[in-house]
């Protein structure tokens, strides 16, 4: 009995449960509190209810993803209308093979991480779990939806959570960073809600479906308004994403927030990418008419340059962590150039690459910290200190981190370089991109040969006691931290192991991606789609209105 | 004789510029202030995009013109979002005050550089 009601709700509620599970516990454990009293909110605080209940919710969301990334995966396109209103006067979730997909990566990184942060992050300032939580709630909800409106609550969602968790530990350096970060995001809000106008304006719809039917049938005069707002949404995402020239924020930040939250960020970058290939591909793609491929001129140059400043930051970084972050930068890069060639074959290097990038710099953002922690004062900086207590260990992942980062044979990095490469080569840009990716891997390398022989090999002569293994060094600390930051390499290195699996997840879910006209029955139905006769845009002053069934339809709905 | 929509979108335009020229300010009182009006100018410009109407029903009624629901609910959305988030910004620029001892949003003054920080 209650088991056939638990497989009836999850066969037919399971897509939204990624949105509605992180909100719950999230809410819960507000209301448990932090232990922390406001007297001494500043102590440290050992939260282990709320630890446990954080963990297996982020287990449990895994799951959930995974589950539905395995229907997506066997070909199902998944649609919940929200409410039960259907699309195209509803909002929808849609789960299609790149959602999944995102979801995935979203959690399976999610585990690690908290897992991280509950060695000792989590206690030193309030509500990390909650705010962890709702930064899972809105990576997930705008991975998910399928209407761009909604796509904007979530983001705003994401980034209310993310402004509290970079602050996260406190200290100026962060809350310089985090006043530039929160500044800099509600500009970006604000032009996401004028491209957003101006693109209801013209098509009356934001649902990403109907957009991508309705914005084809544009006369050639209002396309032009339509390609401005379409621009406006990729100066949006692209912040998100951090290209040039919107980069700037991004080391900054990284760098000063804590390891577990940086790690989390990694992930941000890419629901800039994830947002451009659903708008500027999936709506603004081939079939879009007179506003056809309206960002091809500008995404491809753009990414490059941003590939080529990321690594020149990485190489110039006097930290580890900012060589991390403009390694981030860097990666972006790659994946949006890949984007850029605007083919099937690229986009699905793309989003293997994509995936390979995200595991393999929250990783790096951990070791970092497990590295600085044991430098004694230097921290991550790169100068001559105090020799690491693990050289071995620590070393050889870092090694394994940079030939991945860097893109050396059989690392996932390699493989996803080289179907970049091989995609790119029917491209008339090819010699562009080409040089790019191996100049630009090539220069990681010695930016991260020269980190790791400064860290690991530059060192002063050992203190005469181990005093630097002080109080963060616990023996939990040192166990757990190095374990979940183990976990995260060894997710990438499976990349590679299972690389043929994913590339033909990857392959079916750009195709996927291209079939506008599939996506657009599975959410708008046969007759909500192509064949729907409505009033829209709305312009009114065009006669009277005519209900369909006036005074009697009034009851139907609230 | 000007239209409507003239005058709407000069004011619109007026009150972003205003917004945009605050938000390049060094202190964070004036960025705060310029990301309201910033706020305020796109609210009325999604209010815009449906239209601008008169001698219309707000909601879909069994006769006579009808003015498009849809924006008012999205400006509705963004009104709730921009209100929290300037909260936020408030609450975030007096603690980057309190933290770094000055409310230049670099943290510290110009031409200055703090003791504490680190050359990272």
């Amino acid at each position: 009995m209650i088991t056939e009601f638990l497989s009836t709700f999850f066969s037919a509620h399971l897509p939204v449960l990624p949105v509605l599970l992180p909100l719950f516990t999230a809410v819960v454990l507000l209301l448990m509190g932090d232990g922390a009293s406001a007297a001494d909110s500043h102590q440290q605080v050992r939260p282990t209810k709320q630890r446990l209940l954080s963990m297996a919710s982020v287990v449990l969301g895994a799951v959930f993803a995974w589950r539905l990334m395995t229907d997506a995966d066997a070909g199902a396109l998944t649609v919940y209308p929200l409410g039960g209103w259907q699309a195209p006067f509803g909002i929808v979730l849609v789960v299609d093979r790149l959602s999944a997909m995102m979801l995935a990566l979203t959690w399976t990184i999610a585990v690690p991480v908290l897992w991280y942060a509950t060695a000792h992050w989590d206690g030193r300032g309030r509500h990390f779990h909650a705010l962890f939580h709702f930064q899972l709630m809105g990576l997930s909800g705008a991975f998910i939806t399928g209407d761009l409106f909604n796509l904007f609550v979530f983001f705003e969602i994401l980034l209310i959570a993310s402004y509290v968790l970079l602050v996260h530990g406190h200290g100026a350096e962060r809350f310089k960073a985090g006043v530039h970060y929160v500044v800099l995001n509600l500009a970006a809000s604000a032009l996401f809600l004028i491209g957003l106008a101006i693109i209801y304006g013209l098509t009356g719809t934001l649902n990403m479906a109907d957009l991508a039917l309705r914005v084809a049938k544009l006369d050639a005069e209002e396309a032009v308004l339509l390609k401005i707002g379409a621009m406006v949404l990729l100066v949006v995402f692209g912040l998100k994403a951090a290209i040039v020239p919107l980069y700037m924020w991004l080391p900054g930040a990284y760098a000063v927030a804590s390891a577990p939250v940086a790690a989390l960020f990694a992930i941000m970058t890419k629901v800039g990418v994830y947002s451009i290939i659903r708008v500027h591909v999936g709506i603004f793609g081939e079939g879009a008419g007179h506003a056809a491929l309206v960002v091809e001129p500008w995404l491809l140059p753009v990414a490059l340059v941003t590939s080529v400043m990321g690594v020149l930051g990485a190489l110039a970084a006097h930290s580890l962590a900012r060589l991390a972050a403009y390694l981030t930068v860097a990666s972006v890069g790659l994946v949006l150039a890949s984007v850029g060639l605007f083919t099937t074959a690229a986009l699905s290097a793309a989003l293997y690459y994509m995936v390979h990038s995200t595991l393999v710099v929250a990783a790096l953002f951990l070791l970092v910290e497990l590295i600085a922690s044991q430098r004694g004062d230097a921290k991550d900086k790169l100068l001559p200190a105090i020799p690491v207590a693990q050289p071995i260990t620590l070393g050889l992942m870092t090694l394994l981190a940079a030939a991945s980062v860097a893109g050396l044979p059989p690392l996932p990095g390699f493989l996803g370089k080289l179907m970049i490469l091989q995609s790119a080569s029917s491209s008339s840009a090819h010699i562009w991109v080409w040089s790019v990716v191996l100049g630009a891997g090539f220069l990681t390398l010695i930016g991260l040969a020269r980190a790791g022989s400064m860290v690991f090999w530059n060192v002063l002569p050992a203190p005469p006691s181990p005093t630097a293994a002080s109080s963060p060094d616990s023996p939990s600390f040192n166990t757990r931290t190095m374990a979940a930051t183990l976990g995260l390499l060894a997710l990438g290195l499976m990349l590679a192991v299972g690389a043929s699996p994913m590339k033909r997840y990857t392959d079916a879910a750009a195709a996927q991606l291209a079939d506008t006209s599939a996506y657009a029955d599975a959410v708008l139905g046969p007759l909500g789609g192509a064949a729907a006769e409505t009033t829209r845009p709305y312009r009114g002053g065009e006669g009277e209105v005519i209900l369909p069934n006036a005074g009697s339809g009034s009851g139907d709905k609230p | 004789m000007m239209s409507l929509e003239f005058l709407v979108a000069s004011g619109i335009g007026f009150v972003s510029a205003t917004g945009i020229y605050l938000i390049l300010r060094g202190r964070t009182w004036p960025v705060v202030l310029g990301l309201s009006l910033l706020g305020y100018a796109v609210n009325v410009f999604i209010f815009a995009m449906g239209r601008l109407w008169q001698d219309a029903a707000p909601i879909l009624s069994a006769g006579g013109r009808v003015a498009d629901p849809l924006p008012q609910a999205l400006v509705l959305t963004a009104i709730v979002i921009g209100f929290a988030t300037t909260g936020f910004v408030i609450e975030m620029a007096l603690r980057s005050r309190h933290e770094t001892g000055t409310d230049h949003v670099d943290g510290q003054e110009a031409g200055k550089t703090p003791e504490t920080r680190d050359r990272a």
